[in-house]
């Protein structure tokens, strides 16, 4: 199963950098709601990797 | 012309051996929680193969009998035209697999077609024995010969089911933040809140637990875990929808024991109906495997 991250959605901009882009949010709350909205718009899930960084992942 | 046609000496064989081959293909078409195959056209196809099917076993004896032995060449034509049954189920179920919100999977696919190529040749079997004891024994030879095949089939019809490999247990699931477990497996990493909610209310967790080391290895094939999740899906519905990738049921396995954490989503939430429905659901023969007995450990 190959995996590949489309976005990823986080509080703490210093600590991500790369290819994917990159979501800066305010709060968790926020954090959590992008993520929803991108998650219906990409069909992709929602991983958490920390606390404050959230990353889409398209399985197959 | 009929007296002509009555007095050829194979016309009853044949006949019964036709009759009994097509009543073997109809007792050995059922339709059940697959839903496959489809009524009214899947079936259609299938009797028609199956009339095929027996005429060409019912001829085989006559045909040598009569000294045309080129006649059994028929019989090459019909194995080749049986695994284009297997090709053409394959066909259709991949296709229909790319959309189903829970999939069968390529190996419960595979298991399907080539029961379709099989019975077809039960039903040549049956016509075959049929009119050979008819010619041999009169009449009544040929009804017991048959009744006799249509047993075996129905002996063969049905395969084995996960009850004789493993024990189901239900388990605890556990959602703690972002991980997800059924029991003690370890099974995904759900990181949206809204998702983890649903899943604490509408998940479902059992353990299943190999009875030995044959079960170990056939359990762990993605092949017979696909095969679950479908069949519970089937059966008691899912709670998820395209574009819902958080809500996939999944089952892991633990690898120190083999055992498997089966995580389901489905929209009836009740455990011994999912229980039956787990241990109902059929042993892949594309996938079973047996380690025990091979040379290695003596």
């Amino acid at each position: 199963m190959m995996g590949q991250i489309l976005a990823v959605i986080t509080t703490d901009k210093e600590r991500i950098a790369g290819g994917a882009p990159i979501f800066v949010e305010t709060s968790k709350e926020r954090m959590q709601q992008t993520a929803f909205t991108l998650e219906k718009i990409l069909d992709a899930m929602v991983h958490e990797i920390r606390e404050d960084t959230l990353i889409i992942v398209r399985h197959k | 012309m009929l007296k002509q046609l009555l007095a050829n000496e194979f016309v009853f064989p044949i006949t019964l051996g036709f009759i009994f081959g097509i009543l073997c293909r109809i007792h050995l078409l059922r339709t059940d929680y697959r839903q496959y195959p489809t009524y009214p056209h899947g079936k259609i196809i299938h009797v028609s193969l199956g009339v095929i099917a027996s005429a060409l076993g019912a001829l085989a004896v006559p045909a040598l009998l009569k000294e045309n032995y080129t006649a059994v060449t028929f019989l090459t034509v019909a194995a080749q035209q049986f695994r284009d049954v297997r090709n053409m189920e394959r066909t259709t179920l991949s296709e229909i697999d790319k959309q189903e919100l829970v999939p069968r999977g390529g190996p419960y696919i595979e298991g399907i077609a080539m029961v379709f190529e099989g019975r077809n040749y039960m039903v040549i079997f049956t016509s075959l024995v049929t009119t050979t004891a008819t010619i041999l024994f009169h009449w009544w030879g040929g009804v017991i010969a048959g009744l006799v095949a249509l047993l075996i089939s129905r002996k063969l019809r049905s395969g084995k089911t996960l009850s004789l490999i493993v024990n189901v247990e239900p388990a605890q699931l556990r959602v703690e933040g972002r991980d997800l477990y059924a029991g003690d497996v370890y099974i995904m990493n759900v990181g949206l809140q809204d998702a983890q909610k649903v899943i604490a209310e509408q998940g479902m967790a059992f353990i299943l637990t190999p009875k030995d080391a044959n079960s170990k290895v056939t359990i762990a094939h993605p092949g017979q875990r696909q095969a679950i999740l479908h069949d519970v899906a089937a059966q008691l519905g899912v709670f998820t929808d395209t574009g819902e990738p958080s809500l996939t049921p999944l089952v892991k396995r633990d690898m120190h024991t083999g055992r498997l954490g089966v995580f389901l989503l489905p929209q009836v939430k009740d455990y011994d109906r999912a229980k039956t429905v787990i241990e109902a659901v059929p042993i892949l023969e594309s996938v079973f495997r047996m380690p025990e007995k091979t040379q290695a450990l003596h």
